[in-house]
């Protein structure tokens, strides 16, 4: 069929002649700041395409490659920071925590530490929460809250299987050594009393004796080499109900810590000792 | 125009229209479950409570809910409804394999986006995004789609008109292209004794690169080159204008379809994809923005002597304001893939607002200015019942758009920012949830935006449902009596 081309009444443009459902097409160039921007696009992709890697197995004139840059501003901030680091890496955390200068130092680098690593757990200013994850604000320490100590359980963790020194030991499920669900009542009547949370009883007193002295101590005052904790406070990691203290007795609780001395450098380490030990219990 | 009319014989003695009105109300549908999901997940994103800790709602799997709802539900229903209705008309040729075929077409393509829907909120998905149905689904997306590329293609072998025209141009490369997509991506070995479950046979960074090599070219032929043959046809239709340009037309189309395939690599950067095909991504992108930026003057252009309907036809203010939207994205998108913008904007919200501009703006936009103008037709009304809540649709829906993208720029760049920042002793300043924390208002006013985009959409609904349902021959109401000669039809 033959074009039949016309001119288009308001634009006085020819058109191409086509018709598809009363839709035609005018006969305009393409616009010459489209065609330049195109060409110059093209260019562009050309010089760079020289410049930088594009092709399997051949190498940008620059010598660009992605991986030596990321080294390049690695070792960049690596040199800017290495001399402080060197000095915290060098020192205990004791030592760091008596020089103004490192401390400020180790405050700020153990902040970002423990924002990234701890507080999903402990919560942005370590208060903790219930259900296992013990506040780092306060003075009801598990294993300890001198310098050592933090720094020693920061490095091996809890129960986690996965170092050979992790704290902790692991409490009986009392329901299954063979406490009855009555004596676990009473039991927990009797934890309840050390706080003065309620009055104490002669059979809760045997039980007591029986089961839970040798870790928590005679009058509940808990074990840090055991990772046994305090009783007789208000500081409960679980809840401080019956309830929720008869089902500690019957379950038994293992709460868990990754060990990050094998996540985290010896200087991130002190650091967050540090940072840990100021938050508001830290003992000398 | 005489002449020609009576070379066409009238659409219903002609065309298969029937599965294209199921096609419409299904877009319709779509559409108003995509937003409505999209609503709920940024909802659940400002205030992660509303996870409801049940594994059907969490957002987990609610997104691709939402992205497969809004893309292949809405887009895809919206695809199939214009392209099978313009490939007809601009062909005078039935649809090839008739009323059958259309209707094989709406309850396959329908169907496969139920059983992609159902397997996303039970867990079953081989966690590709944009691709997250597993192989039973995929297997029988192929039967469907092999049809729409038989239907389609047959029909433009049968044409009555001597050449091709160029929204057919789109829509067929659209079609091909998708298949290829589909299938080289979802080559997958099932496993097990459910149906589930399968690997696919890629893997490592090789697998990376199909995925997104599949995902840039979902948005480059699905989203990009499918809505631009949708707009080849309305906006000339709305306008009542002759096209701009067929030589822009012809080169920016190849010229498209060329470089689009290559640019997947920029979804990659600075991973362990290997350089040389981060920079080739980066470059083809670049490329890419005349070549897109040649639909937005064919489509802004065939304007030219008709600006003056804009004040009158709230369906061509849609599509219009979507080639605006396009516009823009399609510039946004070679800026971000450059190497150094994208180590800032990479994993933040900046790309959420990226892609929401694009397919709040320019694939919804540009649908709804078709099922404007295509509603009344396919029903045989005269005019729309209310252009006066059209334009309502307009506003609410454009304020939505802006409150989304807006919100998400600044999050984004806020988010990549806070992410690279460093004090002076050389430590992070920011941990990962101090972002988070940060970027709370922003989430809710996306959520705002996105609440605006879906009552335009309800508004809508309720306006085609009352042209559909009006009377025949309903005299046009939007066109005040004598301002307009008497037609001479």
């Amino acid at each position: 069929m033959a074009l039949k081309p016309e001119t288009d009444a308001v634009s006085g443009v020819a058109t191409t002649g086509h018709e598809w459902d009363g839709i035609k097409e005018l006969d305009n160039p393409m616009p010459a700041w489209w065609v330049y921007t195109f060409y110059a696009c093209i260019a562009f992709a050309a010089v760079w395409v020289v410049f930088y890697p594009s092709l399997p197995f051949v190498r940008g004139t620059l010598g660009y490659t992605g991986r030596s840059d990321l080294s390049r501003v690695m070792e960049a901030e690596r040199a800017r920071t290495e001399p402080m680091l060197a000095r915290i890496r060098a020192a205990t955390p004791a030592a760091i925590a008596a020089d103004p200068e490192l401390r400020g130092f180790a405050l700020a680098g153990g902040r970002v530490a423990f924002a990234n690593n701890c507080a999903g757990c402990h919560g942005a200013g370590g208060q903790g929460a219930v259900g296992g994850f013990p506040s780092l604000a306060d003075d009801d320490w598990i294993y300890g809250g001198s310098f050592d100590a933090i720094q020693q359980t920061i490095t091996v963790g809890v129960r986690n299987g996965e170092h050979p020194d992790a704290r902790g030991v692991a409490m009986p499920a009392f329901a299954q050594a063979g406490l009855t669900p009555a004596q676990i009542g009473t039991l927990a009547d009797h934890v309840l009393s050390l706080s003065g949370a309620g009055p104490a009883s002669a059979p809760g007193a045997a039980l007591y004796a029986e089961n839970c002295v040798a870790c928590h101590g005679d009058r509940g005052e808990g074990n840090r080499e055991l990772g046994a904790p305090r009783l007789n406070d208000q500081v409960w990691l679980y809840g401080g109900d019956r309830a929720a203290i008869g089902r500690t007795i019957a379950n038994a609780r293992a709460g868990v810590m990754p060990a990050w001395g094998s996540r985290l450098d010896p200087a991130t380490i002190n650091m967050l000792t540090v940072y840990v030990h100021a938050l508001g219990g830290g003992e000398q | 125009m005489a002449a020609t009319a009576a070379l066409k014989p009238p659409l219903a003695e002609l065309d298969v229209e029937a599965p294209i009105r199921a096609f419409a109300i299904a877009t319709i549908f779509w559409g108003i479950v995509g937003f409505l999901v999209g609503v709920v997940i940024a909802t659940q994103l400002a205030f992660p409570l509303l996870n409801l800790d049940l594994e059907w709602t969490t957002f987990g799997r609610l997104r691709p809910l939402h992205t497969s709802a809004v893309i292949f539900a809405f887009g895809g229903n919206a695809l199939l409804c214009t392209s099978l209705y313009v490939v007809q008309r601009t062909c005078r040729a039935r649809l090839f394999g008739g009323e059958e075929m259309g209707w094989f077409l709406f309850w396959g393509y329908n169907f496969f986006i139920v059983a992609a829907a159902l397997g996303y909120v039970l867990g079953v998905t081989q966690g590709k995004e944009y691709a997250e149905p597993e192989w039973y689904v995929d297997l029988w997306l192929t039967v469907v789609w092999v049809a729409y590329l038989v239907a389609f293609g047959g029909t433009l072998v049968k044409r009555q008109e001597p050449h091709i025209y160029v929204a057919n141009w789109f829509f067929l490369a659209f079609i091909i292209t998708v298949a290829m997509l589909h299938i080289v991506n979802n080559l997958a070995l099932p496993v097990g004794g459910g149906i589930g479950k399968s690997y696919g046979l890629a893997s490592g960074v090789q697998d990376a690169m199909i995925q997104w090599w599949y995902g840039h070219n979902a948005v480059g032929f699905f989203l990009t080159a499918g809505f631009l043959g949708m707009m080849y046809y309305f906006i000339p239709k709305q306008a009542d204008r002759p096209v701009y340009s067929y030589r822009l037309s012809i080169v920016h189309f190849w010229a498209l379809i060329f470089l689009y395939i290559w640019a997947g690599p920029h979804h990659l950067h600075y991973t362990a994809l290997p350089d040389w095909a981060q920079t080739l991504g980066m470059v083809f992108s670049i490329m890419l923005w005349m070549p897109s930026w040649g639909g937005m003057i064919n489509g802004l252009m065939t304007l030219s002597g008709a600006w003056d309907k804009l004040r009158t036809d709230a369906g061509l203010r849609f599509s219009v304001t979507a080639v605006g939207f396009y516009a823009m994205s399609t510039f946004e998108g070679p800026v971000m893939s450059i190497r150094a913008v994208n180590s800032l904007s990479h994993y933040t919200d900046w790309t959420i607002g990226h892609v929401h501009s694009g397919a709040l703006g320019w694939n919804g936009f540009i649908t709804f200015g078709a099922l404007y103008w295509l509603v009344p037709v396919l029903w045989k009304k005269q005019a729309l019942y209310s252009q006066k809540l059209a334009s309502w649709h307009f506003w609410i829906a454009t304020l939505g758009i802006v409150l989304y993208i807006t919100a998400m720029w600044v999050s984004g760049i806020m988010q990549g920012l806070m992410w690279r920042a460093y004090d002076e002793l050389g430590f992070l300043q920011y941990s990962f949830v101090e972002t988070v924390a940060a970027m709370h208002p922003y989430y809710v006013i996306r959520m705002l935006g996105g609440l605006l985009y879906l009552s335009g959409a309800l508004i809508m609904a309720y306006n085609l449902y009352k042209t559909v349902t009006a009377v025949e021959d309903r005299a046009p109401a939007a066109i005040p009596l004598g301002a307009l000669p008497v037609a001479a039809e």
